[in-house]
């Protein structure tokens, strides 16, 4: 939405596809508060910065219920978008094309989580829709796995619909979530295990036990060290991954650390005129975030539209260094200001994150791999690299 | 020797350790915050948690079958229970629109966050 909203006030033609049947993507069920600090500068729940958004739609032709099942390039100007919605399957041409698909959860299988195939088993996600969409609880004793925040959100929502969340299992030795998410377990009581792992499910027809094992510094399960815990469901919130299928299917190139495309700094894929913004770019800690990716991204779309391209004399490759596990965007112009998204690898107290070709050095207190770095670079600085900058994390001093 | 609460401060991405040490029901010292903010907020943390809590209530006939709501302002954290019994009893019917009073639960308005 925030991407078809700025490309209509630079005054793009627009047309907005949802497979939804509501506008929002998952903001509509993340009833919880914290959203827009930066974008609005007033705290919001997701419904309420959906519906910002929804009220500068106007002038932006929106379809729901739409599925686009192709994306055809047929040149770097000539592309069509292939849908269905109510109306039928549609072929739509168009010059370029923002996609913010999203991302999609890891499921229990992906995880290695074996046993019974039994009712009871949810994704975070489609937990959260029963509750906060349909108003259906889907179980009354918990086991959630995973500490980030989607995770920690739910253990908050099941606790204060009046279900017993019995524990948060974590694989790593650190929780996944931001701070103020990690209150929650205090705020119910609730045990977190770092460094454990669910294998096991075990019932007849639904949920009856969950298996969980310690695991060492190797995430190797260590032996001996099994128990049960009884509950009636199991819910995963072990990550999230760009949703980037379509993409791929027209050779989008894909970073392995972010799941998501390879993009320069107007978030253009290595397809021409194909941007990317929000989940689908990277896995973000912030809508705030998702919302400037997207309005960055209808920048490019008019420049691509205006230029026939986005034009550029070099392009500077950023490069991941110590303690860096993952950035974006990937190739610098030094033509402009640019936001790096990134996460470190682990966490670290008292670091400086160094650009050392560009002799940028910038102290943080901690980093963490939950908690986004977004740092600017300015034009200016950028433009002081030859071929590279690399983005690296070191302890102070 | 109180009792001493320790908290990692939300206030901001500093994610100060504070500790609050309390003793009879009165807050005798705070370490390890680096902003008056942070000293502010731990202190209420201690003596006063207040969260602001978000449910949904059953929309008969709306557009979604619920319609999400919370309380226009933090309330305190022994009261929660007590707000979510009070909220299973509510339905609403539709229209309803983002920000309208749904209810009122010991003087803090409950305000929906969707369309219904």
């Amino acid at each position: 939405m925030a991407a078809a909203i700025r490309a209509k006030e630079l005054g793009l033609k627009v047309l907005l596809l949802d497979d939804n049947d509501y506008l929002g993507g998952i903001l509509p069920q993340c009833i919880h508060p914290g959203f827009g600090i930066h974008y609005f500068k007033e705290e919001l729940t997701g419904p309420e910065f959906a519906y910002r958004l929804m009220n500068k739609l106007d002038g932006v032709e929106v379809k729901t219920s739409a599925r686009v099942l192709e994306i055809i390039n047929y040149s770097d100007l000539e592309k069509f978008v292939v849908f269905t919605s109510p109306q039928g399957v549609q072929k739509v041409p168009t010059k370029t094309i923002i996609y913010a698909a999203g991302a999609r959860e890891r499921h229990a299988f992906e995880i290695g989580i074996v046993g019974d195939r039994v009712a009871g088993i949810y994704t975070a996600g489609e937990a959260q829709t029963l509750m906060d969409i349909y108003g259906i609880m889907p179980g009354k004793e918990i086991v959630i796995v995973g500490s980030g925040d989607v995770g920690l959100i739910m253990a908050r929502r099941f606790s204060l619909e009046g279900a017993k969340v019995k524990a948060v299992i974590e694989l790593m030795p650190y929780p996944g979530g931001l701070a103020r998410n990690i209150m929650i377990l205090k705020d119910f009581n609730i045990p977190l295990y770092l460094s454990h792992k669910v294998v096991e499910v075990r019932g007849k027809g639904r949920v009856e036990k969950i298996k969980v094992v310690k695991v060492d510094e190797n995430l190797r399960e260590i032996p001996g060290t099994e128990f049960w815990i009884e509950a009636d469901t199991l819910v995963i919130s072990a990550g999230l991954i760009p949703n980037v299928k379509l993409l791929t299917e027209i050779g989008v190139v894909i970073d392995p650390s972010t799941g998501g495309p390879i993009v320069n700094d107007r978030l253009e894929t290595s397809v021409p005129g194909i941007f990317v913004a929000g989940n689908a770019l990277l896995i973000n800690d912030l809508v705030d975030y998702v919302a400037e990716q997207g309005e960055l991204a209808a920048e490019g779309a008019r420049e691509f539209i205006e230029n026939g391209g986005i034009p550029s004399r070099r392009w500077i490759r950023l490069v991941k260094g110590e303690n860096v596990r993952l950035l974006a965007p990937h190739y610098l112009s030094g033509e402009r200001d640019v936001w790096i998204y990134a996460r470190v690898r682990r966490p670290m107290e008292d670091v400086v994150v160094e650009f050392p070709e560009i002799g940028k050095k910038i102290k943080l207190p901690v980093v963490k791999p939950a908690e986004m770095l977004r740092i600017k670079l300015k034009a200016e600085e950028i433009s002081k690299a030859e071929d590279k900058i690399t983005m690296r994390v070191v302890k102070h001093g | 020797m109180g009792k001493v609460y320790r908290f990692t401060c939300i206030v901001c991405p500093l994610s100060c350790t504070i500790e609050v040490e309390v003793e009879n029901g009165k807050v005798k010292d705070v370490k390890g915050y680096t902003c008056p903010r942070g000293k502010e907020w731990a202190i209420k943390e201690v003596t006063n948690p207040r969260r602001v809590v978000m449910s949904v209530i059953p929309v008969e006939g709306g557009k979604l079958p619920t319609v999400s709501v919370k309380t226009e302002k933090p309330v305190p954290k022994d009261k929660i229970p007590e707000l979510m019994k009070f909220l299973a009893g509510i339905k609403v019917k539709p229209p309803v629109k983002v920000g309208d009073v749904i209810a009122e639960f010991e003087g803090v308005r409950i305000v929906a966050t969707r369309d219904a």
